[in-house]
C-alpha cells in the first residue's frame, strides 16, 4: 500500500513538474505576475511529492517488503539498518530517485530562498528545473520504477553487494548527487538568463552561491568516494582514472572554471561567453556522466546494470537539453554585449589563463573518457586508454596552472602589476624551496619531477597565506592594525585562501604519498615479522566470529618502533553467505597525516597469510586538502555581499523630524 | 565500486584451525616475484601499464583476477628471458590486441587522442588571443548629445558639484 502511495506520488510529481515546466515560462514571456507566481508552489509541492515518493522507498527497504522488485535484487532481511537505507540508493532505481529528490530539492531552495531574484529571472529558472526534472520523472517512471512489484514476493533479498554495506559507500552518492544536481541550478540560470536575454553582472552574482554549493559537495563527494577506494580496494590507490571516477572529476572541473569565470563577470562584467558555455557545459557533463554509468556503453566496476533502453532514454534527454541549451546560446549569443576591456596581465587576465588550461585539462579527461567508446563505434577497433595515458597528459597541463594560481589574487583587476606581486611571493617562493630540500632529505633523492611537486604544494600553501598577509598588510604595519584589517576583510577573502592553501595540501599529499610510499608484500605465519620504514610488524594471531550478516576472520598484527608497542592492527576478511562473497576490510593507523597500511591476501590452510603492507607517509593530506578548498568554499559561500538582491525602494519615514 | 564477488565458485568451511578461504588474492603474490630485484621493479612498473582482460577496468597489478595472474607470470618470464620493456608490451600487445595496453600507441588510430591535450591548449590560447586583438581594436560607442555635454561640463571644472552629472 505505501509502495503504491510512493508511486502515485511520483506520478503526481511528474504532473505537477509538467507545470512547472510550462506556466511559469509563458508568465515570464508575457509579463503575467499570476503565471509566473505559480512557480514557487509548484517547485515546493514537487519536492514535497518526491519526497513522499523517497520516504516511501526508505520504508520498503527498512521493513525489508520483498513484494518489491527492487528490495528484493539489493537488499536482506539481516543486513544492518544502515545499510538498508543507505541500499535505497546502492542501485539504479533507487539512486536515479535520489538523483530527482536532490533536483526536487534544489528547486525548492531557489523557490524558498531565492527572494532576491527577479520574478521573471526567478520564474524561467523554476521553469527549466521543471523541465529537467519532468525528463527525469518520464524516465523514472517508464524505465526504472523502484515500485515495481514482483509476484509471488521472495521469503529473502539477494543481499546488497557487500562491497557496498560501508559508510564510505552510504555517504559518497548522496554528496555527489548534491554536486551534479547542483549543477542543474547554474545550467537553469543560464539558460534562463538566454531566453530573457539578459545576462550581466547582477545575473552572476545571482548565480554565483548555487555554483558554489554544488562544487563544495562534488569537491566532498570526490574525495569521499577517493578515499574509500583507497581503504576499501587493499591496495592504498586512491585515483584510477576509471571512466566513472572521470564522469564525476570533470563537471567538477567545469564547475571550478565557471565559479572563477563568474567571479569575473561579477566584478567587470567580462567573460560573458566563457560563463555561460562553462554553466552549459558543468551541466551536460554530469548528464553525459549519469549517461555513461547507467547506459552499460562502459567497461567499468562502477557502471550498474546496463539496459539498452535507459541508455538511449538518457542520451535522448542529453541531447535535447545540452542541444537545446546550445542551440539558444547561439541564437543570443548577439545579445552579450562585450564587457570591460582589460590588459592581459591582469587579474581577469589570469582568470582567462585559469579557464584556458582548465578546459584543456577538462578536454583531456574528456576525450580520454570517451574515445575508446566513439573508436570503437566508428571503427570497430578496441584500444584501452587508462591511468598512464592520463598521468602523461592531465598532470603536465595542470602544473602550470597551479603555479600561475597565486600570482591571480595578487594582480589587480584591469591592469595589474606582475613585478609587485612577483616581489609579494619571494617568500613563499622560498619557503616552497625549503619544503623541497627537507622533503629530499627526510625522504631521499628521487626524481626532480616529485621535487617539483613538492616545491609546487607548498608554493600554492605559501602563495595562498602570503595574499592574505599583503591584504592586511602584515609587517608593513602595525599587528593590531593589521588584525582589525582581518576582521573587517568579506569572508570570500578567506574562503580564497583556504581554497587555493586545500589545493596545495592535496597536492602535496598526492606527490608524497606517491613516490616515498613503501610497501612489503610476504607470506607471513604466526610468530613472522616484517620491517619497514622503521615499523616492525609481527603477525600474532587469527580470530573467527559470525556477525549480523557475513563471518569475519580477524588477523591481530602488533606494531612496535624501536622495540616499543606502538599499535595493535587488526585487518579482517568478511564472507557474506547470501552473495558468497568475500571482502577484505585494511587496518590503518594514523600518524600524523601519515599511514600504515594493512591488507590481507590469501590465508592458506596452513595459516600462511599473504599480506600487504604499505608505508604512506602524508597520505591523508589528498582528502583533508579537499575538505580545506569545501571549507573554503563554504566561508565564501556565507559571505554577506552573496546575499544582496534586487533593490527595494526605501522605505519613507513616517515621523520626519524637521531640521532646526 | 569494484566488485569483488565472484559467483559461481564454491565457498569455504569455515573451521578454526584449517580452512582453506578461497578468497580473492590481491595482485603480485609473493611466490609470482622475481628474485632480482631491478627485474621486479620494471614488472611492476609494466604491470600497471597491462589491462587485465576480464575484469572491469584494472590494471594486472591490482586485479585478482587468475588471467592477471597468468598474465603477470608470463611478463615476467618475458622479462627473465632478456627482453626489453618495449618488446614485452609489443609481444603481450600481439598476442592479446592492442586493448591490453593501457597506455595506447601512437598510430593513425589515436592520433586525434594524442593531439587533443596540447591542441585545445593551443585553440584556447589562440581564441583568447583574438579576443583581446579585438577588444583592444574595438572603438567604444559614440556619445549621445547629453552625454557629449556631460563629459564637457566635467572635464571644464566649472562645476565642482559631481552629483548633478
Amino acid at each position: 500500500m505505501i509502495a503504491e502511495l510512493g508511486h502515485f506520488a511520483l506520478v503526481l510529481a511528474f504532473g505537477v513538474a509538467l507545470i512547472q515546466s510550462t506556466a511559469p515560462f509563458f508568465g515570464a514571456r508575457r509579463d503575467d505576475a499570476r503565471l509566473m507566481a505559480t512557480a514557487t508552489p509548484a517547485a515546493l509541492t514537487q519536492f514535497l511529492l518526491v519526497g513522499l515518493s523517497f520516504a516511501a522507498l526508505v520504508h520498503a527497504y527498512i521493513v525489508s517488503d520483498f513484494s518489491l522488485l527492487n528490495v528484493v535484487e539489493n537488499s536482506h532481511s539481516s543486513k544492518p539498518l544502515l545499510y538498508k537505507i543507505t541500499g535505497v540508493w546502492g542501485n539504479h532505481e533507487g539512486s536515479m530517485l535520489l538523483w530527482v529528490l536532490i533536483l526536487a530539492l534544489f528547486g525548492a531552495l531557489v523557490a524558498a530562498f531565492g527572494t532576491n531574484l527577479p520574478d521573471r529571472l526567478k520564474a524561467l529558472v523554476l521553469a527549466v528545473q521543471g523541465w529537467i526534472s519532468a525528463a527525469f520523472l518520464l524516465f523514472i517512471l517508464t524505465t526504472s520504477n523502484p515500485f515495481a512489484r514482483i509476484d509471488p514476493p521472495p521469503l529473502e533479498g539477494q543481499d546488497l553487494n557487500p562491497v557496498l554495506q560501508d559508510i564510505g559507500l552510504a555517504i559518497h552518492p548522496p554528496l555527489l548527487y548534491l554536486g551534479y544536481v547542483g549543477c542543474s541550478i547554474a545550467f537553469a540560470f543560464a539558460v534562463a538568463a538566454l531566453i530573457e536575454g539578459r545576462i550581466d553582472a547582477a545575473w552572476a552574482r545571482w548565480a554565483r552561491p548555487w555554483t558554489l554549493a554544488a562544487w563544495m559537495f562534488l569537491t566532498v563527494g570526490i574525495a569521499m568516494g577517493s578515499y574509500w577506494a583507497y581503504y576499501e580496494l587493499g591496495w592504498g590507490g586512491f585515483w584510477f582514472w576509471d571512466p566513472v571516477e572521470n564522469a564525476s572529476l570533470m563537471p567538477w572541473m567545469a564547475a571550478t572554471a565557471l565559479l572563477h569565470s563568474a567571479v569575473v563577470m561579477e566584478k567587470r562584467d567580462a567573460l560573458k561567453i566563457w560563463t555561460v558555455l562553462l554553466a552549459i557545459l558543468a551541466f551536460s557533463l554530469s548528464l553525459v556522466g549519469t549517461f555513461l554509468v547507467r547506459s552499460g556503453v562502459l567497461t567499468s566496476v562502477h557502471a550498474f546494470a546496463s539496459d539498452p533502453t535507459r541508455g538511449i532514454f538518457i542520451l535522448a534527454i542529453l541531447c535535447v537539453f545540452i542541444g537545446g541549451a546550445l542551440t539558444l546560446f547561439a541564437m543570443r549569443a548577439g545579445t552579450l554585449a562585450p564587457g570591460g576591456v582589460f590588459a592581459p596581465i591582469s587579474r581577469e587576465g589570469a582568470l582567462v589563463l585559469n579557464n584556458i588550461f582548465i578546459s584543456a585539462a577538462l578536454a583531456t579527461v574528456v576525450i580520454g573518457t570517451l574515445y575508446p567508446l566513439a573508436l570503437q563505434a566508428l571503427t570497430g577497433t578496441v584500444i584501452s586508454v587508462g591511468a598512464p595515458f592520463f598521468n602523461l597528459t592531465f598532470v603536465p597541463l595542470v602544473a602550470p596552472l597551479l603555479f600561475l594560481v597565486p600570482f591571480g589574487p595578487l594582480l589587480a583587476w584591469k591592469r595589474g602589476d606582475l613585478k609587485a606581486a612577483t616581489e609579494r611571493l619571494m617568500l613563499a617562493f622560498g619557503l616552497a624551496i625549503a619544503g623541497a630540500i627537507v622533503a629530499a632529505a627526510l625522504g631521499g633523492m628521487t626524481s626532480a619531477l616529485a621535487l617539483f611537486g613538492v616545491w609546487l604544494g607548498v608554493w600554492l600553501i605559501a602563495g595562498a597565506l602570503s595574499e592574505l598577509a599583503a591584504r592586511i598588510r602584515l609587517g608593513g604595519v602595525p599587528l593590531g592594525d593589521s588584525l582589525r584589517r582581518a576582521a573587517g576583510l568579506p569572508r570570500s577573502a578567506f574562503g580564497t585562501t583556504l581554497a587555493h592553501a586545500g589545493v596545495g595540501v592535496t597536492v602535496l599529499g598526492v606527490v608524497v604519498a606517491t613516490t616515498w610510499s613503501s610497501e612489503a608484500i610476504r607470506s607471513m605465519k604466526p610468530g613472522d615479522s616484517v620491517d619497514l620504514s622503521g615499523y616492525t610488524v609481527t603477525l600474532d594471531g587469527y580470530a573467527r566470529s559470525a556477525e549480523e550478516n557475513f563471518d569475519e576472520t580477524r588477523v591481530q598484527f602488533s606494531v612496535r618502533q624501536g622495540g616499543a608497542l606502538v599499535a595493535t592492527m587488526t585487518p579482517t576478511k568478511r564472507t557474506f553467505a547470501e552473495r558468497q562473497a568475500t571482502t577484505t576490510e585494511v587496518a590503518l593507523k594514523t600518524t600524523a597525516f601519515s599511514q600504515l597500511y594493512i591488507s590481507l591476501g590469501d590465508i592458506a590452510a596452513d595459516g600462511t597469510t599473504t599480506v600487504r603492507l604499505y608505508w604512506k607517509p602524508l597520505v591523508t593530506l589528498i582528502w583533508l586538502g579537499a575538505v580545506i578548498m569545501a571549507l573554503g568554499g563554504l566561508l565564501s559561500l556565507s559571505d554577506r555581499r552573496l546575499r544582496v538582491g534586487a533593490p527595494r525602494p526605501a522605505r519613507p519615514r513616517t515621523n520626519a523630524v524637521p531640521a532646526e | 565500486m569494484r566488485i569483488h564477488e565472484r559467483r559461481g565458485w564454491a565457498s569455504a568451511v569455515f573451521l578454526l584451525a584449517t580452512s582453506l578461504l578461497l578468497a580473492p588474492a590481491y595482485a603480485v603474490l609473493p611466490q609470482e616475484m622475481l628474485k632480482n630485484p631491478a627485474l621486479e621493479a620494471r614488472a611492476r612498473v609494466l604491470s600497471e601499464e597491462l589491462r587485465c582482460l576480464v575484469c572491469q577496468n584494472q590494471s594486472i597489478d591490482d586485479s585478482e583476477a587468475p588471467l592477471a595472474a597468468d598474465l603477470r607470470v608470463l611478463l615476467r618470464q618475458r622479462l627473465s628471458a632478456g627482453d626489453t620493456d618495449r618488446q614485452v608490451l609489443d609481444f603481450l600487445a600481439a598476442r592479446y590486441g592492442e586493448f591490453i595496453l593501457l597506455r595506447p600507441r601512437l598510430n593513425w588510430h589515436t592520433a586525434l587522442l594524442w593531439a587533443a591535450p596540447p591542441g585545445v591548449l593551443l585553440i584556447g590560447a589562440v581564441i583568447a588571443g583574438i579576443g583581446y586583438r579585438r577588444r583592444r581594436h574595438a572603438v567604444p560607442a559614440p556619445l549621445t548629445e547629453a552625454e557629449e555635454q556631460a563629459v564637457r561640463r566635467l572635464l571644464s571644472n566649472d562645476s565642482p558639484d559631481i552629483k548633478e552629472s
